[in-house]
């Protein structure tokens, strides 16, 4: 009750952190989805190259966020950017890659055969064919990516508060230097709502970016 | 053309490596880890840092594991839609705020911090061996009581072999997010590797930040690795060949 009165009194700071926060994932989905998307598709006329790309990506994933931050600080502090909001996307960027890629990877790779064929049939060239059949076909999986890209990265932005990123992180942050129960829950609590907002809604885009067909296709095999 | 390629990638490689070694000379890194007074110290946090880790661990993989189990048998089957959503749910909250939530109940210290890091953790384990157990064919589970055995002799001897890759995906999946957490886990006054990395930034010293961020790092990679071992080891060969 405390904390949603601490909410309340503090709502022009919330709704500024809160900002904060949205612009770091928002900025750095957008931009991994410009890298990751492309580099999935073109992955997958290349076996070999496609499992140096994941595997790299994978990596990536395994190191500790806070490690990354902190390995990042003194070669970005030569660029006068050490801290701030310029490590925290450079970091949401890194960590968007592997559930980006390899979704698009495996939807794209796995578009039927036939269907393919069924394209090359009617005439399409190798970008019709991108453009008509596969990406539809594939949107979904992609769509899922992001969706996991998206809740890792509000984690991971609220740990960004620690290299001085802003963001509800602040408030957790704060809150347990003061000890002040209030503050940290505030910051927990709205960090959590805000991950499973984003998470309800990107399932929910997902099934409205699903083809008709697929959609009618799916509800039969059922 | 590919021998041209191969070489200029050595030699990026090589040069990386050169780069790497000089910004860590640079920023005194390397004379942090040859410190006498310091070096102990290094020590006794990774071993902090193990011992959260590993006490966490072990007691997220003996409860997800039976409760993958648990939900898997013909009387809870009815459930398991409900706890799956709750634990998908559960990892969608960042593990920060996990952290601060649990201290705002228990306080500081190394208790509430293993209990953060066991609630984080129960989640992939649990939710993986739930979905290898029910992946596993029908068919498979059909011949084997057709051989006469038990319910107990299923589960351990076909249910959990089969999904034995699924289990330690998830096992993986918790101790990498395990590691990165318990960095964390300073902020609650756990202690740990995250000592080194948040002084590191408070005070904005580089050598005491990568001297805390490295360990870290590579405990993840090597851990990584090692489960990928266990994988090799544990995973019959027979399911391994038709896996690849």
């Amino acid at each position: 009750m405390s904390t949603l009165k601490f909410i309340l009194n503090n709502y022009n700071n919330v709704l500024f952190l809160m900002w904060e926060h949205i612009y770091m994932v928002g900025i750095s989905l957008l931009i991994a989805t410009a890298i990751g998307v492309p580099l999935g598709i073109i992955i997958t006329k290349n076996e070999n190259l496609a499992r140096k790309v994941i595997n790299s990506a994978n990596i990536m994933m395994t190191v500790p966020s806070i490690a990354l931050f902190g390995l990042m600080m003194p070669a970005l502090a030569l660029i006068g950017q050490g801290l701030g909001k310029v490590p925290a996307i450079i970091a949401l960027i890194l960590y968007s890659q592997l559930p980006i890629i390899r979704n698009t990877y495996v939807a794209i790779k796995n578009v039927s055969p036939s269907i393919r064929n069924a394209g090359k049939g009617m005439g399409m060239n190798r970008w019709e064919l991108l453009k008509e059949v596969e990406i539809p076909i594939a949107i979904p999986v992609i769509v899922a990516g992001l969706r996991t890209a998206a809740v890792m990265n509000i984690g991971i932005a609220a740990i960004a508060a620690y290299v001085g990123a802003g963001g509800l992180g602040v408030y957790i942050q704060n809150g347990i230097d003061r000890v002040y129960p209030e503050m940290i829950l505030a910051g927990a609590l709205l960090v959590s709502i805000f991950a499973i907002l984003v998470d309800a809604s990107m399932a929910l885009l997902e099934r409205v970016l699903t083809p008709t067909g697929l959609q009618v296709q799916k509800r039969l095999s059922q | 053309m590919k021998d041209v390629i191969k070489k200029i990638y050595g030699l990026i490689l090589a040069l990386l490596l050169v780069a790497v070694g000089v910004g860590l000379e640079r920023t005194g890194t390397i004379s942090i880890f040859s410190d006498p007074y310091a070096y102990p110290e290094l020590i006794r946090l990774l071993w902090q840092h193990l011992y959260l880790v590993g006490v966490s661990m072990a007691i997220a993989t003996v409860i997800g594991l039976s409760v993958g189990i648990i939900l898997t048998r013909p009387r809870f089957r009815a459930y398991t839609g409900v706890i799956m959503y709750i634990v998908s749910l559960g990892q969608t909250i960042p593990s920060l705020a996990v952290l601060a939530l649990v201290m705002t109940f228990l306080g500081i210290g190394a208790k509430s911090a293993i209990f953060a890091l066991t609630i984080y953790s129960l989640l992939p384990i649990a939710r993986n061996t739930l979905a290898g157990i029910n992946a596993v064919p029908y068919s498979v589970i059909d011949a084997a009581k057709g051989m006469g055995m038990t319910t107990m002799g299923i589960l351990w001897q076909v249910e959990i072999p089969m999904a034995m890759t699924v289990i330690l995906t998830g096992f993986r999946v918790a101790l990498v997010i395990n590691i990165g957490t318990t960095a964390l886990a300073y902020l609650i006054g756990a202690g740990g590797m995250g000592d080194w990395i948040f002084t590191g930034i408070n005070m904005m010293m580089s050598d005491k930040l990568i001297a805390g961020a490295l360990p870290v790092t590579l405990l993840a990679l090597l851990a990584d690795f090692l489960i990928e071992v266990l994988r090799v080891m544990m995973v019959s060969k027979g399911l391994r060949m038709t896996e690849e």
